[in-house]
């Protein structure tokens, strides 16, 4: 291609749209369903345990330290179908892009797309390209949709957790909210902090290889590790404690929070998965989770309780008890 | 209104200074500090370093309460 | 982290309760803390559970946005909706409800509204955009109050003219006096460690002749927090009141003479309205006249309608200590996180939002 910017033509469904895709997306994305760019991928699955998801990507800036908008694109939609005890196989993307958008850069998310659903095992076999005047998207705003076979014969959900059930994470949380609040105008912070990006199917299985009676899993995005804890046990019969002093925590995502007067534990993640199994099942998880490449540093974190149902408590380093709430919004950072 | 954290001093350029604390950094105004050295902890809040850290006290503060803490021990046992 | 990591040592949180415990003190008191950062410190260490159940640790007006009256807010929004104005603002000014709306509202609806950490990030915002009327919210304490006056020093001299400041700066000991001589018993105080810091342990001698009361800076981690509180008790068990310094590693008798110059130079004492207490004599900063020109009252004297306070309320109780969070009404019942009435609830460091974020351990 010889443009070096989007330009509205690349929308119109002509010429210069069929060779921005096939130039961009079908050459990267390469596989039979795509190579054929027909209208529709056309998907004989072996189960009808389907788990299907969507997922809408926005993030400002489009690449940060450890990802960009495209990895995180799959990665969202992977993980989504990972915590649903789902293999995740097919993905769809839609893409709406800023008439001005420069190609080096879509060039950059497309092979980053490519490189990790390649990781994650999946194939881009759908997608669509619409192009909006200047000032009617932010650059390139990304949807993708999955589709996932379930392994387990049960339904992940919070109504199969039981008290004394044991919760599990694979590593140190908070990590991709600090990586891109960083980056933001009017902080002017350097950090070596990168977000934690990644495709969790494979470490999924691995759970449930190790712990085939698991409850429920759920990977902590956007609200972070708090939020995920207290959605899980919202309005249920049990409650959830947890030890401070055993969730993992980088030293420089610690610092950067502490600086902008932020809670790590809220802080968004995009390659943590939260697994609550039974007790007796919770020591091979955690063996199975730490010889995974993306569960090194995994944990035990908490328990289910009888009771405090439906609130969770964190017992703190000092062995005082606080309460985590699901918050609002959005954390800003403060000075007071 | 007042967090603030210790952060040690990198580098300094005029009444500006680069200060660093596990992974992160900032450029901050020294403006406030008598005689800022590379090495010195300050205490950082807003973009400002609000005021050396004094590491004799801070010393003899966890010495103290070491101490506190040892006497706590041997009482129990 | 150096300097911070040690003074969240469980062993020496054990130590400092149970000596606490021993003090001799057969009555209930209570304890003020008149900074908000220590009300989030006690919150989020579950620090009160550490405690005796005779000390009751009550909040003050230690939260510079929950103090700040609402005209401000409106004045604020009213600005931001002038032509090529920014208005940048610390992160925990975003969510407070002024009469009608809030700067998160009218930035969804189009007003060019920026949070940043420090000044100085602002100056840069100021110095890159000379078409924009560049407008910072100065709220805060004397820990804060001098980063905003050496800001506008610095946009003095290079002829930043696009740069000024929305002043509600506040000074702390006033406001001390001014509970002194309230309602509510107060039997000692813990004293902010950071606006100590600039002022000094000085600046609370005056206070210690007028009122024999136990007193104690402290810095904000558990350590600081305990180790201040034991000094407390232990004071007002030997009835020998005093100003105590338990933060010897950031506070000096004399504080911070650079910071306290820079304050001088750019401010003056003024009279301010301290949300839900009223007005108290010189307990105020305003921007000198040499200033005038980053002076955004002056620069941009917008009229607003006369701000409106929920009657129900109870935001100055609390931030006087006569009441707790959930002996309000509104607490939890209309007044949320979510959906914030007083600025106590929206401001993190505000007793209710702490309360309502943290406690409820009797659950």
């Amino acid at each position: 291609m010889e443009d070096s910017i989007i330009q509205l033509a690349h929308g119109g469904g002509g010429t210069r749209m069929n060779e921005l895709i096939r130039e961009i997306f079908a050459n990267r994305f390469s596989n039979e369903h795509i190579d054929g760019m027909s209208d529709a991928a056309n998907i004989d699955l072996t189960s009808s345990r389907i788990a299907f998801t969507t997922d809408g990507f926005v993030v400002k800036p489009h690449f940060f330290p450890g990802g960009d908008i495209g990895k995180l694109s799959i990665c969202g939609t992977v993980n989504d179908l990972a915590s649903a005890a789902s293999r995740p196989l097919y993905i769809s993307a839609s893409f709406i892009l800023e008439e001005g958008f420069a190609i080096t850069d879509l060039e950059r998310i497309a092979t980053s797309m490519a490189e990790t659903a390649k990781t994650a095992g999946v194939k881009i076999v759908a997608g669509d390209t619409k192009v909006v005047e200047r000032g009617s998207c932010d650059g390139i705003f990304i949807s993708t949709s999955g589709i996932g076979i379930r392994l387990t014969k049960e339904i992940m959900a919070p109504t199969r957790i039981r008290p004394g059930d044991a919760i599990l994470v694979n590593g140190a949380v908070g990590d991709h909210g600090m990586a891109i609040m960083a980056t933001r105008e009017g902080l002017s912070l350097e950090s070596t902090i990168k977000s934690d990006c990644a495709p969790l199917g494979g470490l999924m299985e691995a759970i449930l290889t190790a712990a085939p009676d698991v409850r429920f899993m759920r990977d902590a995005t956007r609200g972070g590790l708090a939020t995920v804890l207290c959605e899980s046990c919202d309005g249920m019969e049990f409650g959830i404690e947890c030890e401070e002093a055993t969730i993992p925590l980088n030293s420089s995502t610690t610092a950067a929070c502490e600086l902008l007067g932020l809670d790590p534990l809220y802080s968004a993640n995009e390659g943590k998965i939260v697994a609550v199994v039974p007790a007796d099942e919770a020591e091979a998880a955690l063996v199975a989770m730490r010889g995974h490449e993306l569960g090194r540093d995994a944990a035990i974190i908490g328990h289910a309780t009888g009771g405090r149902a439906g609130h969770v408590s964190l017992i703190t380093t000092l062995g005082s008890r606080r309460m985590l709430v699901r918050k609002s919004g959005e954390q800003m950072p403060r000075i007071c | 209104m007042c967090l603030a954290i210790p952060m040690q001093i990198e580098a300094i350029d005029g009444e500006m200074g680069t200060v660093e604390a596990t992974g992160i950094k900032r450029e901050v105004s020294l403006s406030f500090i008598d005689d800022p050295s590379v090495g010195d902890y300050v205490l950082i809040h807003a973009g400002f370093a609000i005021q050396k850290i004094d590491e004799h006290q801070a010393n003899e503060t966890i010495e103290l309460l070491n101490q506190m803490a040892q006497r706590a021990r041997e009482m129990k046992s | 982290m150096k300097h911070l990591s040690e003074y969240r040592n469980s062993d020496h949180a054990r130590t400092l309760s149970i000596e606490i415990a021993r003090v001799r003190i057969d009555r209930p008191i209570q304890i003020m803390e008149v900074c908000g950062t220590h009300t989030m410190s006690i919150a989020r260490f579950g620090l009160k559970q550490l405690l005796p159940k005779n000390i009751r640790l009550i909040s003050g007006p230690g939260c510079p946005v929950c103090v700040t009256p609402n005209n401000f807010l409106d004045r604020a929004i009213a600005i931001s909706k002038i032509a090529d104005t920014t208005i940048c603002t610390f992160g925990d000014m975003m969510r407070v409800p002024g009469s009608s709306s809030s700067l998160e509202v009218e930035h969804a609806r189009g007003s060019d509204i920026r949070v940043v950490y420090s000044t100085l990030d602002a100056l840069m915002i100021a110095r890159a955009h000379p078409d924009r009327n560049v407008v910072f919210l100065g709220v805060g304490f004397e820990t804060t109050a001098p980063t905003i006056a050496s800001s506008i020093e610095i946009a003095h001299s290079e002829g930043l003219k696009n740069y000024s400041v929305l002043c509600a700066h506040k000074v702390v000991p006033p406001a001390i006096e001014a509970l002194l001589s309230g309602e509510v018993k107060i039997d000692g105080f813990l004293l902010p460690g950071h606006v100590s810091s600039i002022i000094g342990a000085k600046s609370y001698r005056g206070i210690a002749e007028r009122h024999a009361i136990a007193c104690s800076i402290a810095g904000f981690e558990p350590s600081d927090i305990l180790g201040a509180l034991l000094e407390i008790t232990t004071q007002i068990s030997n009835s020998k009141p005093a100003i105590h310094t338990a933060y010897a590693r950031a506070v000096t008798e004399i504080g911070n003479s650079k910071a306290l110059a820079v304050l001088d130079r750019v401010f003056e004492s003024c009279d301010a309205n301290w949300r839900g207490i009223g007005n108290i004599p010189g307990s105020g900063l305003a921007i000198r006249d040499k200033f005038s020109q980053h002076d955004a009252a002056k620069r941009f004297p917008v009229s607003i309608d006369e701000s409106v306070d929920n009657p129900a309320c109870r935001c100055g109780d609390i931030l006087t200590g006569k009441i707790s969070p959930d002996e309000c009404p509104l607490f939890r019942n209309g007044c949320t996180p979510d959906h914030p009435i007083g600025a106590c609830m929206v401001s993190n460091e505000g007793s209710c939002a702490a309360h309502f974020n943290y406690g409820a351990t009797n659950i």
